[in-house]
Order: C-alpha cells, then sequence, then structure tokens
C-alpha cells in the first residue's frame, strides 16, 4: 500500500499527522506530505485508512498495490 | 460614540425560518440544531431579507462549495451584521487569492504542530493555577473561572501583550463579534481602540524588539522585501486576538457542558485517556463554534440554488458539521467516531490558522480538568447561558463537583 497526498488540495488541517504522525510529514507551514516514497508497512495501514477518512480536503489517496 | 437608534435595532422574533431566518433570534442562540435540520430537509441554501439579504447553506456540500469558490464569493466581509459597514481589513481572513496566500504564509509557522507543542508545559500551569482557585469550593461558573481564562492567557503570551488586559480584550471582542452585529458605532468604537492598542504595542518594540508574534509581523517582509504596512499589522494582529479568544473559550465551554451532562462519556475517557484526540474531533464537529461569512460578488448557483449578488452568505460551518447525510447520527456526539471530516475550522484556503493550538488548548484544558475533577454536573439551581452570532459557546457555565450540593 502506499499513500499520497496533494499538496494543492491540503490546507494543512493536520489531521493525518495526528492519526498517523509515521506516514507524514508537516512542511514549515504545516501542510502535509507522505513521509519518503509513500510506502506503508503492513502494520499501519489501517492509519493510512484512518488518515484518509478524516482529512477534510479529501486530499489523501491510498493506492492498494 | 454614544448608541443611537439608527444603529441599533432589535430584531423581531422569527415565525417564518424558512425565509425569514436570523442567527441573532433567542431561539437559535440557545439550540440551533433542531432548527438547522428543518432548513436543511426545506432546501441546502435558504435566504433571508434580513441583514440587508443573507443565505444560509445548510448541507455540508454546499458550505464546501461556497468555502471553495472564491471567484463569486468574497472574504472582504466575514461578518454577517445588520449594516454593510467600510472594510476592515484584518488579513489573511479578510483577503481572497492573490492576496490571501502570502498574508497567510506569514503567520503559518508560528502556528504549526511542533511550535505550538512548545506551549504545551505552561498551558498545563495555567490550566491547574485556574482550578487551583475554586477547587475547594465545590462549585463554579466554569466559563468565567477556567474556560475563558485559558485562551487569553495563551493569547497574550504568544501576542506578548499583558495577561493583565484580558478583560479588555473579552471588552472588545464582545463589542465586535456580538454587539456589533446591530449597532455599528460600538463595532467601531472596538475596532478603533483595538488598532490604537496594537499601535502603541508597535512603536515601544520599534526602539526595543521583543520574541512575540507582534515583532514577527513587524520583522517580516513581503516578496519586494520590503516591510509590511503598519496597517497590515494592526490588521493582523486583531484578527490573532479576536479569532484566538472566544472561539476557544467556546470550544472548551462547549465540551465541559457536554460532560458535565454525559457521566458515560467522562468514565470513558478517564479509563481510556488515547481516545482524547478522537473525541476533542467529536466535539469540535458536535459543538462547532464559529459560523463565518461571505459577500457574494457575482450571480452563480449553489447546489442548484441561485444565487445573487448583494447579498452575503451566513457560513455555518457548525450546520455543515451536523448534515447527516455526512455524518450517522449527526445529531448524536459519539466520542469514538472514526471518520470525522468535521468543518470546524474551515474548508479550502481559509483553513483556521489557529487549528493546531485551538485543538491543544482543548486536550490541556479537558485533560487537566479530569484529572483534579473527574466528577461534575450542571447546577440545577444556576443556567447556561451561549454567545450570540458568529462564535456560539458557553458564557455561564454554572458546574457542581465532589460532594456540593
Amino acid at each position: 500500500m502506499k499513500i499520497r497526498v496533494d499538496r494543492e488540495k491540503c490546507q494543512g488541517h493536520a489531521r493525518c499527522k495526528s492519526l498517523a504522525p509515521e506516514l507524514f510529514d508537516l512542511d514549515e507551514f504545516g501542510n502535509a506530505r507522505e513521509r519518503g516514497d509513500g510506502s506503508v508497512p503492513a502494520r499501519l495501514e489501517g492509519r493510512a485508512w484512518l488518515a484518509r477518512s478524516n482529512c477534510p480536503e479529501i486530499a489523501i489517496e491510498v493506492i492498494e498495490e | 460614540m454614544s448608541d443611537s437608534a439608527s444603529t441599533m435595532r432589535e430584531h423581531p422574533s422569527v415565525k417564518d425560518w424558512i425565509n425569514d431566518f436570523d442567527h441573532t433570534d433567542p431561539r437559535w442562540t440557545q439550540d440551533p440544531f433542531p432548527i438547522w435540520d428543518a432548513l436543511r430537509a426545506h432546501s441546502p441554501v435558504v435566504h433571508t431579507e434580513r441583514f440587508l439579504g443573507c443565505y444560509l447553506p445548510t448541507t455540508y456540500e454546499a458550505v464546501k462549495e461556497i468555502a471553495y469558490d472564491t471567484e463569486h464569493f468574497s472574504s472582504r466581509r466575514i461578518i454577517v451584521r445588520d449594516v454593510r459597514p467600510e472594510l476592515i481589513p484584518a488579513p489573511p481572513i479578510t483577503s481572497d487569492p492573490p492576496a490571501h496566500k502570502p498574508a497567510k504564509q506569514l503567520l503559518l509557522p508560528s502556528f504549526t504542530p511542533d511550535a505550538i507543542k512548545k506551549l504545551e508545559p505552561r498551558l498545563r500551569t495555567i490550566c491547574n493555577e485556574l482550578i487551583d482557585e475554586f477547587i475547594n469550593d465545590g462549585k463554579v461558573d466554569a466559563a468565567s473561572r477556567y474556560t475563558k481564562h485559558i485562551p487569553v492567557r495563551t493569547s497574550a503570551h504568544m501576542l506578548g501583550i499583558p495577561e493583565a488586559d484580558g478583560d479588555l480584550f473579552i471588552k472588545w471582542i464582545h463589542e465586535i463579534l456580538e454587539v456589533g452585529i446591530k449597532n455599528s458605532d460600538r463595532l467601531m468604537g472596538a475596532t478603533h481602540e483595538m488598532s490604537a492598542y496594537f499601535a502603541g504595542h508597535i512603536a515601544r518594540r520599534k526602539n526595543s524588539p521583543t520574541d512575540d508574534l507582534i515583532s514577527t509581523l513587524m520583522n517580516a517582509r513581503d516578496k519586494n522585501g520590503q516591510p509590511l504596512p503598519d496597517a497590515h499589522v494592526v490588521g493582523s494582529l486583531r484578527l490573532l486576538l479576536i479569532a484566538g479568544i472566544d472561539t476557544t473559550w467556546s470550544a472548551i465551554g462547549a465540551s465541559l457542558w457536554h460532560l458535565a451532562r454525559t457521566p458515560a462519556d467522562r468514565e470513558r475517557l478517564i479509563a481510556e485517556p488515547e481516545l482524547m484526540p478522537i473525541a476533542i474531533e467529536e466535539f469540535l464537529r458536535a459543538y462547532s463554534p464559529v459560523t463565518m461569512a461571505r459577500e457574494v460578488m457575482k450571480e452563480t448557483t449553489i447546489s442548484g440554488c441561485p444565487v445573487k449578488p448583494g447579498n452575503m452568505v451566513l457560513l455555518s460551518f457548525p450546520a455543515a458539521n451536523r448534515d447527516p447525510a455526512v455524518f450517522p447520527d449527526a445529531n448524536k456526539v459519539v466520542i469514538d467516531r472514526t471518520e470525522n471530516r468535521h468543518a470546524a475550522f474551515g474548508l479550502g484556503i481559509h483553513r483556521c490558522v489557529g487549528s493546531n493550538l485551538a485543538r491543544m488548548e482543548m486536550t490541556v484544558a479537558i485533560e487537566e480538568w479530569l484529572k483534579r475533577i473527574p466528577d461534575f454536573r450542571l447546577d440545577p439551581a444556576g443556567s447556561v447561558t451561549w454567545s450570540e452570532g458568529t462564535v456560539r459557546g458557553p458564557r455561564r457555565l454554572p458546574i457542581l463537583f465532589g460532594n456540593a450540593n
């Protein structure tokens, strides 16, 4: 599984960072990006879905490989 | 300036909510939720002739469409009032693209989760000092002795202004956000007083800079390397003070009000403290304090409803957050709600700059309260009162705790 943050849509609510801190980083303005290449370890897949389903801007994509 | 009849009128009581809604009607202030449900069942957008013409989007989808549409809807006026006073810029909240982004980027680094985290120990101390003052009484008006002071002290600290001026801040905010809906003299009076107050603080820092948000804004440079005009700095400072206090005061108060009436949620949060972040989001959804506004600039349609320029829009994030099409059991507080895309901090480019701070203040305030006062209830001898208009939260919150009768 991979995640991707749409930087155009992200407005910095930071819900993803609170719910799945291992999967997201915030820039100096507090806007989110996926950590590294966005790969999600199996044990964190639930967290990735949680982050996606709580993003108010619908900016997070979960890609199942 | 004095109150004059021309700028202050009491509104007639609402008889037809669908065609004549009024968010200052006492019934809306007391319990807006059934009103929103009835309006939403009728139409995604309703209109009133009050406030010189104003729409209310009632669904999450309609609120979102408007929040995302900066072409047809301007933020130059963000409060629905009886009159359309001269514009009072408070960038970035009153800014539209393209001026909005650079003005917001000046503030954002001071409000990231990491920047806010540094304030947490001080906030825990503040909460405990406040609780110390009434813990032996067995009862307290939590709105005037606890929830109000947490954002007042936090905002004063961040801005670099005296905590002792807190009563002045509360007075100005009340005049601007509540009284000022119907009385433009009091609105402009408080706005000018606030501007003069910040101008004084700016002048003092020109010789002796400090490490606070006032200096951050004074030291900021635009893309041409020029300092911001004083009017921009003062406008942003007015915004930070106004937006940081009543809002968080309301959010903490509404959460405590819910917990005072819901022992099961209280006990669960004490037993499962890891649930707190999810519960805070649910309190934010169910009791969102802030209703913003937009001014219609060009004709368009929202959720199929025609919208005409010259009108304001009451952008009710609180009503959006009660929309059952998006939130199952929308009128129920579910403290472990796992899917919660609430819009309490807005949607789109105007997402609240202080959202991370507000969350932290709420979390710390509730955690420290529950540690010291795990068992509490509303005082049946008192009555809860709620603020009117733009920001809704308890302004009197009489609570009994321990063995007090």
